[in-house]
Formats: structure tokens, sequence, C-alpha cells
């Protein structure tokens, strides 16, 4: 790989809580190269949005901070960044799409109106060329009629439209890296499929690099080249996803993979149960411990697991695993 | 790609604009389409009103407390035996602005106290909504008769000191929908491509809060025009222009014989501030969502 386009070293980011300051996220370290398309999987609460807030400067004001830590994107620090900078870089070099495409519009501007305003903001285009391009876009992103479309409102349209006008406003000012914070969750099946091939096709077209944030294994498969397993705001596995998924090297991982029901498998009467991560993501006051905190919910585990946190080693396929025994596993 | 399905087509037919669905609910609402008819008639009376009945409010016409329909004088004459009709006419001119004025004047406080406290939270947010419980615990009419005392009885003084003593409403509500409006999805999606503060508040935040401040300031002009009627009764207005509450004021003390002066005014203040109070209760049922049959 070249010089990666972003690239987090040791990021801890803290939360002030009722009970204290408590690390959302843990000393996490990845790479993100050109065109490529990376996915955080994990349950909720693990700190993948967080992630993803801290990249774009927009952790909860007053609670959240990043405590330590860079994140490098294009050798420019975004941790050090001026307020004015972060909002020049948001938008027009790394945007990012929501997961409640229903929420995420204005309610009281016409979607054309919305993404003509984050081109004018960035690029400094007139009011005629920035509502030229905004039909342009939300026609790229395959939206049936779109210059008739253009001057509708959010509630004239379906979710899929919706999270479609969402990633055209990402995408107006054809940003370097595309934040997608599971951008299929609250939509069903069949768009969900239509909006991951729309990403994938956008990608090939624009060479964007795309953080992708997900529940969906099945997405992270066909989508990403690498993907980062988090758990309790720190890195359990990082690696390519076909070894990732062929050979999970951290047992969190393999219980992941493992939940996925597949269709085709066998559609008996007595089809094999699915297996499920048994126990629930530690609170947020036991984030800080020096342990494996996925220790009380492994069959692995052991003394050593208990005692202290277990480090990143690599694996010469490129697999990276955080647990006491991912040789073993 | 695939052929659109016609449902969808249908949906959008069906789907009507936000200003469309708050005016079906606003008619539904039989009291405030009435008042919006008799607000309306005020109105239209008090803009081309001297036109049409010229004569002029501070000229002695006729003999004092001639009751109504004597020697052609429809609402009678009062102490000075001054036209009652064309000071009511020319009065709802200058109750009218006031109201308007003084409303417009504590919407702009108070949106911008409130949308500031409610942005920006923090020890601004305490700064401002301490200064703004300082306001509300004022006796509102005694601060704003200290104002019009201090300054002068000029009608836009009073404009203001009315606008000053009335805006905390506004204040708290703005800030309420502030509070409430910054947590939602599409202002981190609007932060997320880089809008600046100015801008997320008044073009992101600002007209999702509308509706209720809207409504509040329908029910400030009402007030406003009270609380002119009752600094003009108290003396404190400009006697140079007639108001509603300035003829109240200045013939009551012939009450008991002519008790009509008083009335007449008195009247048209009640009917007035009630069609504005129902206007702004139907604006409250057009435009709050839980109200909203589907």
């Amino acid at each position: 790989m070249t010089t990666p386009l972003l690239k987090v070293e040791n990021l801890r980011i803290e939360l002030t809580t009722r009970d204290g300051v408590a690390p959302v996220i843990d000393d996490l370290s990845f790479e993100l190269g050109q065109n490529e398309n990376i996915s955080f999987v994990g349950e909720s609460g693990c700190g993948k949005s967080m992630t993803a807030l801290a990249i774009m400067g927009l952790l909860p004001e007053k609670i959240g901070r990043i405590a330590s830590g860079s994140i490098l994107f294009d050798g420019e620090d975004l941790t050090k960044a001026s307020p004015a900078r972060l909002r020049a870089i948001r938008g027009n070099e790394i945007s990012m799409i929501f997961q409640e495409p229903m929420t995420s519009l204005n309610p009281v501007y016409t979607v054309g109106e919305q993404i003509a305003e984050v081109i004018r903001e960035h690029q400094g285009l007139g009011r005629k060329a920035a509502w030229d391009m905004a039909a342009d876009l939300l026609d790229a992103v395959r939206i049936p009629n779109a210059r008739g479309r253009v001057s509708d409102y959010p509630f004239q349209m379906s979710g899929g439209q919706r999270q479609r006008v969402m990633i055209a406003m990402a995408l107006a000012c054809q940003p370097k890296i595309l934040i997608a914070d599971e951008p299929t969750t609250a939509l069903d099946v069949t768009v969900q499929a239509q909006i991951f091939d729309l990403l994938r096709d956008l990608r090939k077209d624009t060479g964007t690099s795309i953080i992708m944030i997900t529940h969906d294994m099945g997405a992270v498969a066909e989508m990403a080249e690498r993907m980062i397993v988090m758990y309790a705001g720190r890195g359990a596995e990082i690696g390519p996803v076909e070894q990732i998924i062929e050979h999970a090297r951290h047992p969190y991982t393999k219980g992941l993979t493992s939940c996925v029901p597949h269709i085709v498998s066998q559609l008996t009467e007595d089809r094999a149960r699915l297996t499920e991560v048994p126990g629930i993501v530690p609170g947020l006051k036991d984030f800080g411990k020096n342990m494996c905190l996925f220790a009380s919910r492994c069959n692995h585990r052991t003394e050593e697991c208990l005692s202290a946190r277990p480090p990143m080693k690599p694996f010469e396929n490129g697999q990276i695993a955080a647990c006491w025994h991912a040789e073993d596993v | 790609m695939s052929q659109q399905p016609p449902p969808i087509e249908e949906q959008i037919e069906q789907a009507r604009s936000p200003l469309s669905e708050a005016w079906e609910m606003f008619r539904r609402n039989h009291a405030a389409v009435a008042a919006l008819v008799v607000l309306g008639l005020i109105v239209i009376g008090a803009i081309i009103g001297p036109f049409l009945y010229p004569t002029d409010p501070f000229e002695m016409v006729w003999a004092p407390f001639s009751p109504p329909g004597a020697e052609g004088f429809l609402l009678g004459t009062d102490y000075l035996g001054r036209d009652l009709m064309a000071m009511i006419i020319n009065g709802a001119r200058v109750s009218l602005i006031i109201g308007l004025a003084a409303a417009v004047v504590s919407i702009f406080i108070g949106v911008t106290i409130g949308a500031l406290a409610g942005f920006y939270r923090g020890i601004l947010e305490e700064i401002l909504m301490r200064i703004t419980e300082f306001f509300q615990v004022l006796p509102t009419l005694l601060f704003s008769m200290v104002i019009v005392a201090l300054f002068g009885a000029s009608l836009p003084m009073i404009t203001l000191a009315i606008g000053i003593v009335s805006w905390t409403a506004v204040a708290r509500i703005t800030r309420a929908e502030f509070l409430r409006i910054r947590e939602l999805e599409y202002v981190m999606a609007s932060r997320a491509s880089g809008v600046q503060n100015m801008k997320l508040m008044f073009r992101v935040i600002l007209p999702n809060a509308l509706p209720p401040i809207i409504v509040q300031s329908a029910l400030m002009v009402g007030s406003a025009i009270l609380f002119e009627a009752g600094l003009s009764f108290l003396g404190l207005t400009d006697p140079n222009v007639v108001s509603w509450g300035q003829i109240i004021g200045s013939n009551r003390q012939y009450i008991l014989d002519a008790s009509y002066t008083v009335t007449i005014p008195g009247l048209a203040i009640f009917v007035t501030v009630l069609a504005i109070s129902l206007v702004g209760d139907g604006l409250n049922d057009a435009l709050n969502p839980k109200l909203r049959s589907r």
C-alpha cells in the first residue's frame, strides 16, 4: 500500500459520564488507502460511530473529547485542526451519511435546495449552477425523473430515495472519504441491496474511499476489502475480509460470523440452530480495564485474559487480532 | 433501472405540501375561520376607513354626549363633542400598528436570545436564561410604565416598552425548540456537511422551530393591544394620536353619564383581541403536528 489517505494512530476518545471518564475508543489504529473500502463491524455501543464522529470532528460537545492519538488525513492531523478548517473539510473532503434517512433531511427545504446548499458552501458555485448540479447528482444516484424530483420536499420521498438523496449530498463535492454510518439499517432488504449497488458503482466511478459502519456481515463480505471488528471500544480484529471470514483469529469475530444465517444452507425442518454470542457488551465503566473485555463472554478464557489486555498480534496474511489465544482460535 | 411502480406516483399525488395541510387543519376550526374574517374586516377598516369616513377625530363636531345614532353620528360623541365613530376608526390603526410592532420587537429579542441560549448551551445559556427570568419576574405593566414615563410617551417608545416587557415567553419557547431540534439527525447531517453555526441556527434550526413561535406571536399581538390600551388608559400615550385605550381613558370620568363612550372602544378592543386569540388558537391547531389526524 502507498501512503494511506487516512491514518488513525493510537486514538483514544473519552466520554464524560456520570460515573466519571470512560474511554469509548481505546488505542485504536487503522489505515485507509486510496479508493479502499473498509468496514467497521461490531455490536451496538462498541464505538464504531464514535470513531466516525471523531474523524469528522463532531464528537458530542463537552461530553466527548479526543484524549490522545492522531487522525492523519492527507498528512494533516485532524485532532489539531481549527474548527474553521474542520468545517472546510467536512462535506467537502470527508462526508458522512447517516443511519436514519427519514430524519436526516431537513423537512422544510426541498432536496435540491439542500444539495445545492452544500455545493455552494464548498465550491462557491452560483445558485443556478448548484441547482443544475443537484439535479445531475440526483440522476447519478438513480432517482427516476431527477429533474422533476429535485424540487420535491423530503416528505414526498420514500426511505430509499431519501437515503439516495443523502448519498447525493455526501458526494456533491467529490469527497476523498465517504463515511457511511449504517446506511441501510433503516431500509428494507431489497432497497438495502440497491443502496449497496449504488455505493459500489459510485466508488468505482469517483474513486472515493468508503468507511462503512454496519452490522451486516453480508454487506461487509460484498463491499469491503478490509474489515475492523470493534469490541468495547477496542479493535478486536483487523484484516482482509476474506481471510477474516475464512478464519477468524478472535473468538468475537468468530461469534459474529457464525450468527449470520445462510438462506440456502438447509431448507429442511431440522436446520441447524444459529449460534449466538452469549452475554452483552460490558458497561462503559469497565471500558478502561487492563484485561480482555471479551473474556466474560469467551469460551477460550484463561487467567491471562483477566489479568492483562491482549496485544494486537499480527499474522503473516495481514490479519491482526487482539486475543491471547489468537493462534488457537 | 427497473420501472418505477405506479403506487409511488399516486403517493406523491396524495402527499400535500405542509402549507396546504396546515390550511386544511385551520379550516376545521370554525371559530378560528370566523375570527379570521372578523380580523380581516377590522384590518381593512383600519386601512381604508379614514378615507371612507373622513371626519377628523379631534374635531368637535357636535354637542358632547350625544348618544349613538343621534344627529347622524352612528356612535355618538364623547365628552368634547368629538365623533366617536371617527375616533374608533382612527384608533384601530394605532392599536393594530402598536400591537404588530410590539410583537415584532418582542419576537426579535426573544428569538435571538432563545436561539443563542438553546444553540450554544453552557455558560451563555445560563446567563441569557437568568436575564430572561429577571425580566419574567418584573411586573410588566409597572416596568413599561417606568420606561414610558422616563423616555416620553411617543408611539415608538410605547411600542418598544411593550416589546421589552413581553419577549420572555418567546425566548423560552425558542430555546426549548432549539434544545429539541439541535439533537435531531438532520442538524447533525448539516454539521457533517460543513455548515457554519450562524447558518445552522437561522437557516437549519429556526425554520423548523417556527410553528410554536408563530402561534405565540399571534397571541402576542393581542396582548400587546391590551397592553397599549392599559397604558393609554393610564394616560401614558401620545396625546396627538387616537387609540382605543386612550378613548376609554379620557372618557372614564363620565362612565356613569355616558357609558357608551367607554363601552364602544372597550368592545372594539375586546372583539379585536378575541379575534386574534381565536386565530392564534387556529394556528396552533394547524401547526401542531400532534393534533394532525394521521
